[in-house]
């Protein structure tokens, strides 16, 4: 299980705060390898607010949605023994059976199967019901990015995050991951999909605080990782200290520029315009793709 | 009165607003709904008089003097969780979602849900009133359980405490942890910034809201990084009858107010921005 499927590597762009810089550093690498004409794909899996599309001139060239198994129960067959309430782990089946009423609470449900596997009479089926969307642009026939989309309400994004990583090629260079914030269950499901993680961070109190509890989940679970500090120069230098202490790489370090700032905020690219920052960041990619590369996390 | 403080987009300054609507003048109770990032209590450094655990739902584990790797809880399981790897069943702790169907469908009971329990709420007292804050556990679902539990306590808090005004610093996003954040809530404050992606989760968050039909106030901030995005901001809420409350500059001395472990008001009540933002306050509590 553990061969690895092709020279792919896939990075994950991460961070425990929202808003320091993980779609900026994932469209700017993604840009910066694609015009050095490696086959690069990017995944946006923030699939609450998917942004990174908007920062390229891409045709949209594919759509699917994500659903899930939920279940319909036939009253004419159930005998409302209350079997299936009793497997559900997520109170999605509400059951009176002295009025005969069932329902299923589609919004609760987790797709589990459990009261499918409960009911012995029969007398459940199940039905697809839209999580989200999986929508792929096209810049040419190598270099997409496949966003990720939760309907609004949704429980969790995992499954629509999910699906966009699977429809990734296997035979691009690179697949960049632009991952969900925090640290709970999507961040995690994206990370475990990666070879390597760059967390980005901002050198501020609540930047080193989230970056540390991301240090430890990581730890967790084993994956290997770097730093990339932006607006460097902005709030103290405690950030760089924690690294220093605990043995973090420090990938990069991009000091705040209000221009840089303003690129941004007009959905453009900055490293089309900022020659070393692209250098860089390329820089940083290629040292990752030499040590970390032959993906074998086939998630 | 309960107000929520959202954003869609991370990053745009929702919890720097948070804590200087917090350090304005009456006393509050102050609650941090942003249970996977929670910032403020490094600003306001509450004694944590209480600390209760948060159960975030269960988890299978195999007892191996039982397990015969027959393999049935592999075929059953739909979230991709369990394998067999060299003869030996494997759960994914990661991918595993607490249903118990393995549990229950196992002929050798082999399989036992224990409780994860590594989340935790705490709630005390800071400067300026209550404050209560969550912390879920790494790699947990983000249900909005928590939140739920979070706000629960911020009403009792403020029972106990007389402090009528709530304020809820909320997650980024606009999932479950979200729709906790503000359903039944007085007044929703949405925190944007005028770039591409600002517009289009504040578009997005502004959707859900009205969901709700909650008296909704919008802050640009850092409105001059991009006028012209402002601009457009400020078109649409008119169009949708949306206030806007107030448009704050850029300014890095809210930066170093975080610094110095201080809100913007307290660091420097005398800056513009700071008048901006206690004028910006009386705008939506009236």
């Amino acid at each position: 299980m553990n061969q690895p499927v092709s020279d792919m590597i896939k990075i994950a762009i991460a961070s425990g705060k929202g808003g320091t810089g993980k779609t900026f550093i994932s469209t700017n690498i993604f840009y910066t390898v694609f015009q050095t004409n490696y086959r690069a794909e990017l995944v946006d899996c923030d699939a609450e607010a998917p942004n990174a599309a908007a920062f390229f001139n891409a045709e949209e060239t594919a759509k699917f949605e994500v659903t899930q198994q939920v279940p319909v129960i036939n009253t004419d067959i159930c005998t409302f023994c209350g079997k299936c309430h009793e497997y559900c782990n997520y109170n999605a089946i509400f059951i009176l059976p002295p009025m005969k009423i069932i329902n299923v609470i589609e919004d609760l449900c987790h797709a589990c199967g459990a009261c499918s596997v409960a009911c012995k009479f029969g007398a459940i089926t199940e039905k697809p019901v839209s999580l989200g969307q999986v929508t792929t642009f096209s810049l040419n026939n190598f270099n997409r990015i496949h966003e990720a989309r939760i309907n609004i309400g949704v429980m969790s994004p995992v499954s629509v995050i999910k699906a966009a990583i699977k429809s990734t090629d296997i035979q691009s260079d690179i697949i960049i991951l632009d991952s969900p914030p925090g640290t709970s269950c999507p961040f995690v499901q994206t990370v475990a999909a990666a070879d390597y993680v760059i967390l980005v961070t901002e050198p501020t109190p609540f930047g080193l605080s989230d970056l540390k509890q991301s240090v430890e989940t990581l730890r967790t679970i084993e994956k290997p990782f770097g730093v990339i500090i932006n607006r460097s120069g902005l709030g103290d230098t405690n950030v760089q200290k924690y690294l220093l202490q605990e043995d973090i790489s420090l990938l990069l370090e991009i000091p705040f520029k209000k221009e840089t700032a303003v690129l941004c905020s007009n959905g453009l690219i900055v490293s089309e315009y900022d020659i070393f920052l692209a250098q860089q960041l390329l820089t940083v990619t290629e040292n990752i793709m030499a040590n970390h590369g032959n993906s074998n996390n086939q998630r | 009165m309960e107000i929520a403080i959202i954003s869609g987009k991370g990053g745009t300054g929702k919890s720097s607003i948070s804590a200087a609507f917090a350090t304005l003048n009456g006393k509050v109770v102050l609650a941090d709904c942003d249970v996977d990032a929670a910032n403020l209590y490094l600003l306001f450094n509450p004694s944590n008089e209480e600390e209760e655990t948060y159960i975030a739902g269960k988890k299978a584990v195999i007892d191996y003097n039982v397990c015969n790797s027959c393999g049935i809880c592999v075929d059953y399981c739909r979230f991709d969780a369990i394998s067999l790897k060299a003869g030996k069943i494997v759960i994914s702790e990661i991918s595993c979602d607490g249903c118990i169907l393995c549990s229950r469908i196992c002929p050798e009971n082999a399989i036992n849900m224990i409780s994860k329990d590594k989340s935790r709420m705490y709630s005390g007292t800071f400067r300026n009133g209550k404050m209560v804050y969550g912390r879920l556990a790494p790699g947990e679902e983000n249900s909005g359980k928590l939140v739920n539990m979070v706000r629960d306590k911020a009403k009792i808090l403020s029972e106990e405490s007389g402090l009528e005004t709530i304020i809820l610093d909320g997650p980024p996003g606009i999932g479950c942890p979200v729709i906790s954040t503000i359903t039944g809530v007085d007044k929703v404050v949405i925190v944007t910034e005028p770039t591409i992606s600002g517009l289009h989760d504040m578009e997005r968050t502004v959707g859900i809201v009205q969901k709700f039909s909650l008296p909704t106030y919008v802050i640009i901030n850092k409105f001059d990084l991009n006028t012209s995005i402002m601009y457009q901001i400020e078109e649409w809420c008119k169009e949708r009858n949306i206030v806007v409350a107030g448009k704050l500059p850029f300014d890095t001395k809210i930066v170093e107010a975080m610094v110095h472990g201080k809100s913007i008001n307290e660091y420097k009540p005398d800056l513009k921005i700071s008048k901006d933002i206690q004028e910006i306050w009386n705008k939506i509590i009236n």
